[in-house]
């Protein structure tokens, strides 16, 4: 591969890199998860539902190299029920070019949905995939990693800023202790966290011309994917609850009642 | 068999975070051996011996496990997982990193964010921000497991654990380190202070965390910050506690000027003792909080300051 996109390179052609942006359908991040009381799960009938996050930014940044030439297309994949294909909308009204919809029920585990990309990833040689970093509904963190290790491409995860170089991406990291400058080379894997852009809200000229954009149609089984979850749901409850305590009247009191529990 | 716990270090200090995974992965049953990745982190790898609860410690001490890059990292456990039943790291930026690549390559679902282990492959874990805990059961074959560290606590006591050297394999070569702009701070470091106190929206600036800074000197605490007040420009990210920045547990969370976005409560809830300042008696941290002042924390904090000096701290 360093080969291939040394030669591509080498010949000038740099803005031909296609830029592939999973994107998943979630709970509205406004939305607050209610546990279903035979703890199956969340209850998410009746509930908004929008773009994860984290996957919004990951469009923004896509469509941010495409204006500044760094990237020739962008293709937004979800992997979800038919409702997904909103999503896959709102992507194409922001700003990306082309669909495609990878029609499952249920829930599909990161392992499943990195395989699928891996295949779309194949038969697309996208320059770049971004990514969000993890999923607000699952939380897991796991598939932008995963794909990287399937397809055998560096990964730059929790982006805050990226930059495209000559057959290279710089990217900034969001680690524990401040920020990690990486150079990764292309074809990469980029996860986004929240700093990396405020993505646009899309136009309704733009959202008239997304009805217009294609959207491919599959099934995990077009890409040989076996979408079984292979992690076993035995139980979903609620958290434990906290409640209020006393309210005080000083600050003086505050410390007080602090040195007096043993809290500091 | 045994379980393969990967260390956090700095190349010259062992994390705590190290521990707190250890203790998770003793409860898996069966010997814990533990693996220091880094460059010249000799004195990591003494320290990593010395923890109770290790049979066995790796180390692989080359330039490419400096920063514990993905690529490598994961190159290098994979050549271990053939002799582990169970790999877990903890979930800090690195282990969020590396691990989910072993998960892939080894063709097994990664358990993320443990908060316990129900049975050696049944476990818990937040979804949904921390609303709704899920319990799993892992299939069978290696089980790969991020640990929330708050939720464990490191055992006590010394141990005397071997150190064996380890061989790199190849570097993948893929990926290279920069440079990196690290918070400098005399501070503990939010994941591991006993005590955390945070400023929200309400402090109005950033020159104003300067008073949460006096009362955290005096307490040796740890400053944090809400998404608000990092949004803000208030405070760098690495400040952030919730969600979708650090998750904390210390003995004592003060938060000051933070409303209680269920974003923010989902990194801090599980706090020993939570204490909030908020002018907005209406705030949703009250709910949570054990003790709590409705006051105005320009005037609070400096008097929460006057009265730890009147106490001697």
């Amino acid at each position: 591969m360093g080969n291939l996109w040394g030669r591509v390179f080498g010949e000038g052609i740099r803005t031909i890199m296609k830029v592939l942006v999973p994107v998943k359908r979630v709970i509205d991040y406004n939305v607050k998860a209610r546990v279903k009381a035979d703890q199956t799960g969340v209850d998410l009938a009746n509930v908004k539902m929008s773009m994860n996050p984290f996957d919004e930014i990951g469009v923004e940044e896509a469509i941010r190299l495409k204006e500044k030439g760094k990237a020739s297309e962008i293709i937004a994949v979800s992997i979800g029920p038919q409702q997904a294909s909103e999503t896959i909308r709102t992507s194409l009204a922001m700003g990306a070019d082309r669909g495609i919809l990878v029609k499952a029920d249920g829930d599909v585990e990161p392992l499943a949905v990195a395989k699928i990309l891996k295949a779309i990833c194949d038969e697309e040689q996208p320059g770049l995939v971004i990514l969000g970093k993890q999923a607000i509904d699952d939380d897991s963190n796991q598939t932008g990693q995963m794909l990287a290790a399937l397809l055998g491409w560096p990964q730059a995860t929790f982006a805050h800023t990226l930059a495209i170089g000559e057959g290279t991406a710089t990217v900034e990291r969001e680690v524990d202790g401040g920020l990690q400058t990486v150079e990764i080379k292309l074809p990469a894997i980029v996860t986004t966290d929240l700093r990396l852009n405020e993505p646009r809200y899309a136009s309704l000229p733009n959202i008239m011309k997304a009805k217009k954009k294609p959207v491919a149609e599959k099934t995990p089984a077009d890409y040989g994917v076996d979408t079984v979850p292979r992690l076993k749901v035995l139980k979903v409850t609620e958290p434990p609850k906290r409640v209020a305590g006393v309210k005080v009247k000083t600050a003086a009191e505050l410390v007080d009642k602090l040195k007096e529990v043993g809290a500091i | 068999m045994a379980s393969l716990v990967i260390a956090e270090h700095d190349n010259k200090v062992l994390k705590d975070a190290t521990g707190k995974t250890i203790a998770a992965a003793a409860q898996l049953g069966g010997p814990v051996h533990l693996l220091v990745a880094g460059s010249d982190c000799g004195a990591v790898a003494d320290a990593a011996s010395k923890l109770p609860g290790v049979e066995k410690v790796l180390v692989a001490d080359a330039t490419e496990y400096a920063r514990m890059l993905a690529e490598p990292m994961a190159a290098l456990i994979l050549s271990l997982a053939p002799n582990y039943t169970a790999i877990l790291a903890p979930a800090t930026t690195n282990g969020k990193n590396y691990l989910p690549r072993v998960a892939a390559k080894l063709d097994v679902p990664q358990v993320s964010e443990i908060l316990s282990v129900e049975s050696p492959d049944t476990f818990t874990r937040p979804i949904y921000a921390g609303n709704a805990i899920q319990t799993v059961q892992a299939p069978a074959g290696t089980k790969v497991i991020t640990v929330r560290t708050t939720a464990f606590k490191a055992a006590e006591g010394a141990g005397s654990a071997a150190i064996e050297k380890v061989s790199a394999p190849a570097d993948p070569g893929i990926s290279k380190f920069v440079g990196e702009e690290l918070s400098k701070s005399e501070r503990p470091e939010l994941t591991s202070a006993k005590i955390i106190i945070s400023g929200g929206r309400g402090m109005q600036s950033g020159d104003n965390f300067h008073l949460l800074d006096k009362i955290a000197d005096k307490l040796h605490a740890a400053v944090g910050a809400s998404r608000a007040a990092v949004d803000a420009g208030f405070v760098p990210n690495d400040y952030q506690v919730g969600q979708t920045g650090k998750v904390v547990a210390p003995e004592l969370y003060i938060a000051v000027g933070i409303s209680g976005a269920i974003q923010h409560l989902a990194g801090m809830k599980d706090s020993k003792v939570i204490a909030a300042i908020n002018k907005d008696e209406e705030a949703p941290i009250f709910q949570i909080a054990d003790y709590g002042l409705v006051a105005d924390l320009f005037k609070a904090i400096p008097e929460m300051e006057q009265e730890l000096t009147r106490l001697g701290y």
